[in-house]
């Protein structure tokens, strides 16, 4: 596909749909298109183009492959140690805890932080907002059910990151796929959230959205970090990705790091 | 839209390549107008170590490629651990934490790729040492977009399977011993 023909679809997708990838980044948005194009084995550009205007299922599942669903329980074992022992205590404190998950995919890190708020015995008394662009993604989410292939690698992840008890309580292995306690989802919200469009919908003491903003140019970053601060109370903290940053945009000046090295930050300005 | 690009040098590697770098990057001096990005397999996680290493190593300054990093002249960049590299048209840098791609991320390909489809003729690639097929396909891109590509000699790679796998997919440019690349690199 040349970078005319992405732009085309791009604008369709805007127009007809409303979903707007301008202030994506173009190499990643240009490198999944071609991926699905690619994948599906479209005779042509136009007949690619004329799926997608007119068949609402092929979109839902192109928008599912567009945006980057890659994720694990306790990525970066030592981010869910900070968390563990620098930022729930802190949320202990309050008599209701509300977290925003941006960006949740299919959820395994909302799972994740279920996991320690039961394990510090603050579930009962917290809601996770879980959002995502995607409505397919989010149906995975809610389910709950992940590889059971996978959980010897989350079953490690969750133990690096500080997890004292033996991980299989948390799901029931059925074949080949685990599926969580209800007890962990039900303090979970799941629903749809486009950071592009959508506005704030809560306050709360905690937003995590990781591995997120990279995919955003600057200007969209810098939106999409306002949201958030408008989004939190005040010492409320903010956590990214691995390689996501606060330094040079707009809002840096109203946080301070609190655990540079894992991408914490805590509101201390308005 | 590729002016302001300077021209880029990427060099990718696996099992074996690090030695070739460790011996390759002191012998770069300032003279050397190329951005360099190197993509290294490696395993996820001490993640900052082989920037540092390569670092003490280099007179050119070596730094991790951070997302939205202009490619600048002179710099060489080092592929974090666990994302994939892309070239945006305005010559930035986009980290991307999808799907491996041959098994690895970051993989060779992707970023081969990526870059030959903007920088094209102002970019020139090499493919060192390794088990894998990661960097064939990449190879293949760059050189029909014009770029210059080109193998470590796959007689003298420590793993020679991925050179000769490069070469079996796409006619390379040149085929490089550890004691001619510095003059390749400079002539670029």
């Amino acid at each position: 596909m040349t970078d005319e023909e992405v732009n085309i679809l791009l604008n369709d997708l805007l127009e007809q749909y409303g979903y707007d990838f301008t202030d994506y980044s173009f190499a990643s948005v240009k490198r999944r298109l071609q991926r699905v194009y690619t994948n599906d084995r479209f005779p042509s550009f136009a007949e690619f183009r004329y799926r997608v205007r007119m068949d609402s299922t092929y979109l839902t599942y192109l928008m599912e492959q567009i945006t980057v669903n890659v994720t694990e329980m306790f990525r970066d074992p030592a981010f869910f140690q900070a968390l563990r022992k620098q930022v729930l205590p802190v949320l202990a404190t309050y008599p209701f805890i509300r977290i925003w998950h941006a960006g949740c995919s299919t959820g395994e890190e909302v799972y994740s932080m279920a996991i320690l708020l039961k394990e510090m015995n603050l579930l009962h008394k917290s809601v996770i907002y879980a959002t995502d662009i995607n409505e397919s993604v989010l149906e995975k989410a809610r389910k709950g059910i992940f590889p059971l292939a996978y959980m010897q690698q989350y079953s490690q992840n969750y133990q690096q990151s500080g997890g004292q008890h033996d991980f299989s309580q948390y799901y029931a292995a059925n074949y080949e796929y685990a599926k969580f306690s209800e007890s962990l989802s039900e303090k979970i919200v799941f629903s749809a959230h486009n950071l592009v469009t959508d506005r704030s919908f809560n306050e709360f003491q905690l937003i995590i959205c990781r591995n997120v903003l990279i995919y955003f140019n600057k200007e969209l970053q810098d939106k999409v970090l306002h949201l958030f601060s408008e989004s939190l109370e005040p010492l409320g903290f903010m956590a990214l990705g691995a390689k996501e940053t606060l330094r040079f945009t707009t809002v840096a000046p109203l946080f301070k790091p609190l655990a540079q090295k894992e991408k914490i930050w805590r509101k201390i300005a308005t | 839209m590729t002016v302001s690009i300077p021209r880029t040098l990427v060099i990718g590697g696996s099992a074996g390549s690090l030695e070739v770098l460790l011996q390759l990057l002191p012998l770069l001096d300032p003279a050397c107008k190329l951005a360099i990005i190197i993509v290294l397999h490696r395993k996820s996680d001490n993640d900052s170590l082989l920037s540092d290493l390569l670092a003490a190593r280099s007179i050119l300054p070596v730094k991790e490629a951070e997302e939205k990093d202009l490619l600048t002249a002179g710099m060489v960049y080092v592929v974090p651990s666990d994302y994939h590299l892309l070239i945006e048209p305005d010559g930035t840098i986009t980290l991307d934490y999808s799907e491996k791609v041959n098994y690895s991320r970051p993989s060779i390909d992707v970023t081969f790729i990526s870059a030959a489809e903007v920088i094209k003729e102002q970019l020139a690639c090499l493919l060192l040492s390794g088990a894998n097929t990661d960097g064939g396909e990449g190879l293949q891109m760059a050189k029909a977009m014009g770029a210059v590509v080109a193998v470590q000699d796959p007689a003298e790679a420590e793993v020679s399977f991925m050179p000769k796998y490069a070469m079996g997919v796409v006619k390379v440019d040149r085929v490089l011993r550890q004691r001619d690349m510095v003059e390749w690199v400079m002539s670029l």
